[in-house]
């Protein structure tokens, strides 16, 4: 039996070996450029990370905490969480009245159709 | 080997051991550190191998039937009964199967975990009861042949759920959460009673496959089939009832987390046991509607679970939000073939594969999502803070944590070469001949994982050390292990998915769309 | 005509009793009166399974002086007890559940116990 076979999707097929394949070649490719580079470089004494031109801030200053990311893509859909985040009330009553929402709704659904 | 007395009860024993292991644990625990943790061990280890055993025996010779308190335990009707199988009836068919290895598997996984990470916390005999009583739960909602057996099973993993959820009051937070765990299982509970008693009234029968072959769809059965279909939604966390998953789930212990949630996939497997072999097939059966139904919520799930989850801060909170988005992923697959299970054609070309996709995502999910929970477990006994703002740089002392969250993230995006990829493969390509639009919705939910788990990747790994920090390590080695049985399993289903769909997979899904084999394996005939 | 009333009449009950079990869950803000409502619905349920079980003029299924005439088959019966005997676990553990927040929270209006929320 071989472990690797291809996986059918009905429309189209995937081989986990060929993207190991390809992440190899890859891994080739980078490993190829990387020897290109100078040899007689050094890390410490005097060289400092590029960070556009401004110094390193200290003891860990350049952490971008977490709720500072995706701030635009929060801003932009701020419309859409503006009104679902306050149905997350926390309030165990509303629950319960989710639950028998969503029954009452499929009891006339089913009993239509 | 097949024929020794253990093999023949493996049934009977996929509940009797949790359950000897859980009762026995008081008294064991008494004895000392020690021999409770050889008795967890023992009884995880018993428990994981019952079940792949009779896992494996049910995917080599077929269905397993058990009857309680037969002379015969193959037999499901009694000389005299009139062709009613009047005694409880375990039926252990491809799909239950498939379900009794990721409890397996999970639970195995979970409790090496928490034997090191809730080794500071008081009260552990009724800690590792209650667990036990939890898998027993699951083990036997999965594997019951019987309507009325079915909930007491539920009833059983939802109070030890419950239990376990409020464990560590944490200044009322926890029970918060219990209570809302708690409240809303019984009032769904008492929904599926409800339905059974219908179901009773009318048809005489609590057998499963009984009740489907007198099944006439009355109105009263369509009240029943609303009565147990809602609640078991609401129990694998579908939007919009989903509201105590997040709640639930950060409050508990990490390792119990990762069991809730092969907790709420025996719900789902509940509500899909229910649809297609309790009601699919019947002539007078909507299908369209009610595989609507699982697409219209498994595709609410996976956008409002994971927008949801972008924002959140905590980071247990955040992966809380992602296991309902991905339970959409399963529903919307399944319930694309329940959608076109009265098309032939359809159900040929494209439902079985969507179904096989939503099935594969069950075991992918059980997994990678149990993982991740256990690797934000191990962060918070090491740094003692869940919150994303504070956490920074743990990657320099937690290096095999970092490894494994950063499997567990890969392949819950949908990254190849991990498991997650092969799942949602099937479902995208599947799923677009039926409905563009609810692919490309599903591959717009994947990215939105991926930009959501790079943040938490960033915020807790990156970053150079952090004075707060400087005492953290890496945890001891029995978490690391847990976390490394399922890892493997997770990069093993993904670099070699053709045998576990060829062998696990689609066996589960012919086990469901038959329905009549179902019926005949009790009743006799074809 | 009217017995077939009498015979209903336990139906008309449970419907009763669960719309006010359910009025009480969602219209109250005392945790404690909210779980009396859920103790209701179950109460409810516990009825109306045993409705399901009359069997006009049956015999109980005890097989000692038994007098002529069909027998009740007791499933449903045996599952009320079982579910009498699960109610009362679940009750148990969310009365202490509302013990411990009153403990904590200081309050047992629900309205309030929201800490976990967003």
């Amino acid at each position: 039996m071989n472990l690797f076979q291809t996986l059918q999707t009905g429309a189209g097929a995937w081989n986990p070996l060929l993207w190991l394949v390809a992440l190899a070649v890859a891994l080739g490719v980078a490993l190829a450029i990387r020897s290109r580079g100078r040899k007689d470089f050094r890390e410490g004494a005097g060289r400092k990370p590029f960070i556009s031109g401004n110094e390193e801030p200290a003891n860990g200053g350049g952490h971008v905490p977490a709720s500072n990311l995706y701030w635009g893509f929060l801003e932009s859909l701020k419309s859409y969480y503006v009104r679902v985040v306050p149905l997350h009330t926390g309030v165990p009553t509303d629950y319960v009245a989710w639950l028998l929402g969503v029954m009452a709704l499929m009891l006339v659904v089913a009993l239509t159709v | 080997m097949m024929d020794t007395f253990v093999m023949r009860h493996l049934p009977a024993l996929l509940i009797a051991v949790p359950l000897f292991a859980a009762f026995l644990m008081p008294i064991v625990g008494n004895a000392g550190r020690v021999a409770r943790n050889a008795w967890v061990l023992l009884g995880a280890l018993a428990t994981s191998a019952v079940g792949l055993a009779l896992a494996w025996k049910v995917l080599a010779t077929g269905t397993v039937l058990y009857v309680f308190g037969a002379a015969a335990a193959h037999l499901p009707l009694p000389m005299d009964s009139g062709g009613i199988p009047i005694r409880i009836v375990f039926q252990v068919d491809a799909l239950s199967a498939l379900m009794v290895v990721i409890a397996s598997l999970s639970s195995l996984g979970i409790t090496i975990y928490s034997l090191a990470a809730e080794s500071r916390q008081s009260g552990l005999e009724t800690f590792y009861a209650m667990l036990f009583l939890l898998v027993a739960g699951v083990l036997g909602m999965v594997s019951t042949g019987d309507l009325f057996n079915f909930f007491v099973f539920l009833e059983i993993s939802s109070l030890a759920g419950a239990a376990l959820v409020a464990y560590r009051v944490d200044n009322g937070v926890a029970v918060e959460a219990g209570l809302k765990y708690a409240l809303l299982s019984t009032l769904g509970a008492l929904a599926v009673l409800t339905a059974i008693g219908i179901l009773v009234g009318q048809y005489d029968a609590l057998n499963l496959a009984t009740l489907a072959s007198r099944l006439q769809f009355t109105t009263l059965d369509k009240i029943a089939l609303v009565l147990l279909a809602v609640p078991l939604a609401m129990k694998c966390g579908a939007v919009p009832m989903h509201f105590w998953t997040p709640d639930a789930y950060t409050t508990a212990p990490s390792s119990v987390t990762a069991f809730l949630v092969v907790s709420s996939q025996a719900s789902l497997y509940g509500l899909f046991r229910i649809l297609f072999t309790l009601y699919g097939h019947l002539l007078q059966f909507s299908w369209a509607t009610f595989g609507w139904f699982l697409i219209v919520v498994g595709v609410l799930s996976m956008f409002v679970g994971v927008t949801m989850a972008i924002p959140q801060k905590d980071v247990k909170r955040l992966m809380a939000y992602h296991a309902v988005s991905q339970t959409g992923y399963m529903l919307l697959g399944v319930g694309v073939g329940l959608a076109v299970l009265g098309n032939a054609d359809a159900l040929a070309t494209y439902g079985r594969t969507a179904m096989a996709g939503g099935l594969f995502h069950i075991i992918n999910h059980a997994m990678y999502k149990g993982l991740l929970f256990l690797t934000a477990g191990a962060v918070f006994y090491r740094a003692g803070t869940r919150n994303l703002n504070k956490l920074g740089g743990l990657g320099h002392d937690m290096p095999w944590t970092m490894v494994f969250f950063m499997i567990g993230a890969l392949a819950i995006a949908g990254v190849p070469p991990f498991n997650g990829f092969a799942s949602k493969l099937l479902i995208y390509e599947s799923v677009f001949r039926f409905s563009p639009f609810l692919s490309i919705v599903a591959m717009i939910v994947s990215i939105l994982t991926l930009a959501s788990f790079v943040k938490v990747f960033h915020s807790m790994f990156l970053g150079p050390r952090r004075a707060e920090f400087a005492a953290v390590r890496e945890v001891p080695a029995p978490m690391l292990a847990g976390m490394a049985l399922l890892a493997v399993f997770v990069v093993a289903a993904g670099l070699a998915p053709r045998p576990f769909v060829d062998h696990l997979i689609q066996p589960a899904v012919d086990a469901l769309v038959d329905r009549a084999g179902y019926i005949a394996a009790i009743l006799g005939g074809s | 005509m009217s017995s077939r009333l009498l015979l209903a009449m336990p139906y008309f009950t449970v419907v009763v009793l669960i719309v006010l079990g359910l009025a009480v869950m969602l219209s109250k803000r005392n945790l404690v009166k909210i779980l009396m409502g859920l103790s209701l619905m179950e109460s409810a349920v516990n009825l109306f399974l045993v409705a399901t079980g009359y069997r006009h003029d049956g015999v109980a299924p005890i097989y000692t002086n038994v007098p002529a005439g069909p027998m009740v088959l007791p499933t449903v019966q045996a599952l009320t007890l079982t579910s009498i005997v699960i109610g009362v676990a679940t009750s148990a553990m969310l009365l202490s559940f509302a013990m411990v927040i009153y403990k904590k929270y200081g309050t047992t209006d629900i309205q309030k116990i929201k800490k976990l929320k967003g």
